[in-house]
């Protein structure tokens, strides 16, 4: 199958993948202190007392939180911190038991899932969604806004339609383009690697030209050599004058695109600031590694020990 | 062994009104189902409230042609809003329950002695052709050839039936190759994705049920046409036959549930044809005449598992959409 058009590059696999550029890193972007729910200068996403639980389970509490304007900025924290539930509330996927936020200064407390993305906040899927059995290029298409041809009636009449599907075919095929997909854009999506899904996905989310990206583990699953482009479209994306979201588990790809950190652990943000200085933050530590690290760790040593290994990265990175 | 007869009954079935009702109402299936993913199982109640709602406009209230048709579309609309607004926030299979139920609760309704001065219960509705006969420009008189051969007035119905079935399936290609059957198709491969790239996937499930459901309705006025309308014809295996016809023909597809019904019906008609003269030649001396009325539906079963075994994705299926596992 076509998996094996993925580019198995010169790059080694054990390099930490890297992007080919040195990203410029925006910084001064808080007021005061780089405590948990500091102001940011110009924010664009400020969440409020947005709490969710699960029957007896609080998976989210955040009092507050600020997402700064117009930089990259990471959301990390080891399993089960409720990033993903805070993704989903904040996107209108989930209804949280109380709380409010506001995108742009509008608030989007119960606006439903669809019109948050027409305001702007488009998200990917930490399990990548791509349509299996549509085209690549009918993918990239559905991606497009306010489309004259997708009401029913409008689309029974192709002259009306039929100039802004070739504008929104021109654009989809230069993303494509810039994505490597373009060869393979009269494909069934379900044909791609992983990989190319998920670059796929981010193309995607891209044709409706959005001021907020928010990435679900971006990196999850996706082979090295991709990861390095992905990396690289980030990156484009902040310099395209984007916001950038994300979540994820590689402190690698944390430490060299991110402009700013925010760290959560049991539904709570513990910790925000710089990517170098808040790994050192005592309470980051924690999270990671259990606030009884130095006590001993009889249960659940699998997920311990996967947190002790990317600790040790973190602190090796930081050498 | 009369094969003349067998072959030219079974092609009769060819170009028939019921022919071209199940034809029209698999392609309402193919909208719900094939391209937009919608578990409808209630197909027959959409058919049944166009059948009785054209049948009752005129019988009861007196309707011209055109406004019991508009009475029967009207009532298909607001049963799929009514089928749809609980249901489509809802995962797909609860729409697959509410609406085999709905459907059910339809037709015991038409059935109930309690309407039976409207509906006519269980004996149903006949009377109701002169409206639709009085319409036809061809004066009397033989049209056709062969096995096509009909008098005026059937004649007559099968143009208008064949005429609203290619009409249905000009439409139906046309939105479905437009942004619209785009964001349909994209519902049925993830509703979620499409959600989350600004489309209101509600309103758009929204008005596939409607509109395939309307496509169901018409097909029922057809049906009702050339017979009386009788609640059991509306159980819940003319939902599955049409089911059976639109595999066969290939969900996804504009002509797969046309000519899906062609092969349904012929196949139909032509074992029904083989084996009531085999009975009658003693070919199967085991089998009753009446055994042998049911043992073509054993026949069309085969035919239709030996299609959905080596042509899984139906006649007119893209093949490589199976090379996927979803």
């Amino acid at each position: 199958m076509s998996a094996n058009a993925v580019p198995q590059g010169s790059t080694a696999p054990l390099e930490p993948p890297v992007p080919s550029q040195k990203p410029i890193k925006t910084t001064g972007l808080h007021i005061g202190e780089a405590e948990p729910g500091c102001a940011k200068v110009d924010p664009i996403l400020v969440v409020d007392n947005v709490r969710r639980t699960f029957g007896g389970l609080t998976a989210v509490d955040v009092e507050h939180v600020e997402v700064p304007r117009g930089a990259i900025t990471a959301l990390i924290g080891p399993n089960g911190a409720g990033k993903t539930t805070l993704f989903n509330l904040l996107t209108g996927f989930d209804k949280p038991d109380d709380g409010k936020w506001t995108f742009d200064g509008r608030s989007l407390a119960g606006v439903p899932a669809y019109r948050v993305a027409r305001m702007g906040q488009i998200r990917t899927f930490q399990l990548t969604k791509a349509l299996g059995l549509l085209t690549v290029m009918d993918n990239m298409l559905l991606g497009a806004k306010g489309q004259t041809g997708e009401n029913m009636f409008r689309a029974l009449l192709p002259f009306l339609w039929r100039n802004q599907e070739e504008e929104n075919r021109a654009k989809a095929l230069d993303l494509l383009t810039r994505f490597k997909l373009d060869t393979k854009k009269d494909d069934y999506a379900a044909s791609l690697s992983g990989g190319q899904r998920k670059l796929l996905e981010m193309a995607r989310a891209l044709m409706s030209d959005p001021t907020l990206v928010m990435l679900d583990e971006p990196m999850a699953g996706v082979n090295p050599a991709l990861t390095q482009s992905l990396l690289d479209h980030i990156l484009n994306l902040k310099s395209q004058g984007m916001t950038v979201l994300f979540v994820e588990h590689d402190m690698h790809m944390v430490r060299h695109i991110a402009d700013w950190v925010i760290v959560m652990a049991e539904g709570k943000v513990v910790a925000e600031g710089d990517p170098h200085e808040v790994m050192k933050n005592p309470a980051v530590i924690d999270a990671y590694l259990g606030q009884h690290h130095d006590e001993d760790i009889g249960e659940d040593l699998g997920a311990e020990a996967e947190n002790v290994v990317a600790m040790k990265e973190l602190l090796d990175d930081e050498r | 062994m009369d094969w003349g007869a067998i072959f030219s009954n079974a092609a009769v079935e060819l170009i028939s009104p019921t022919t071209a009702a199940y034809a029209l109402a698999a392609l309402g299936l193919a909208v719900h189902f094939g391209y937009t993913g919608l578990l409808n199982f209630g197909q027959a109640g959409f058919m049944a409230l166009g059948a009785y709602g054209y049948a009752i406009s005129i019988l009861t209230f007196g309707f011209p042609v055109w406004g019991a048709f508009l009475v029967g579309v009207g009532a298909s609309v607001v049963f799929a809003l009514i089928l749809g607004i609980p249901t489509l926030r809802l995962r797909a299979d609860y729409l697959a329950i509410v609406t085999i139920a709905a459907a059910e609760i339809v037709r015991l309704l038409f059935t109930t002695n309690t309407f039976a001065s409207v509906t006519g219960s269980a004996n149903g509705l006949s009377g109701y052709k002169n409206e639709f006969a009085a319409l036809n420009p061809l004066a009397e008189g033989s049209y056709g050839f062969g096995p096509f051969e009909n008098n005026a007035y059937d004649t007559w119905l099968r143009i208008v039936a064949w005429s609203i079935v290619i009409l249905a399936a000009l439409l139906v290609w046309q939105v479905m190759r437009s942004p619209w059957g785009r964001v349909i198709k994209g519902i049925r491969e993830d509703e979620d994705a499409v959600r989350a790239l600004g489309k209101n996937v509600y309103a758009y499930k929204m008005q596939s049920l409607v509109f395939g459901g309307v496509l169901g309705t018409i097909a029922g006025m057809i049906f009702a046409l050339p017979r009386a309308v009788v609640p059991s014809n509306y159980q819940t295996t003319l939902t599955f036959f049409i089911y059976a016809i639109l595999l066969l023909g290939g969900a996804a597809t504009v002509l797969g549930p046309i000519i899906g019904s062609m092969i349904f019906w012929v196949l139909l008609s032509f074992f029904s044809g083989f084996v009531a003269r085999a009975v009658e030649a003693g070919w199967l001396p085991f089998m009753t005449a009446i055994q042998g009325g049911q043992l073509r539906f054993i026949l069309v079963g085969v035919a239709i598992m030996l299609i959905v075994i080596f042509r899984p994705q139906g006649i007119f299926g893209n093949k490589k959409e199976l090379a996927f596992v979803r």
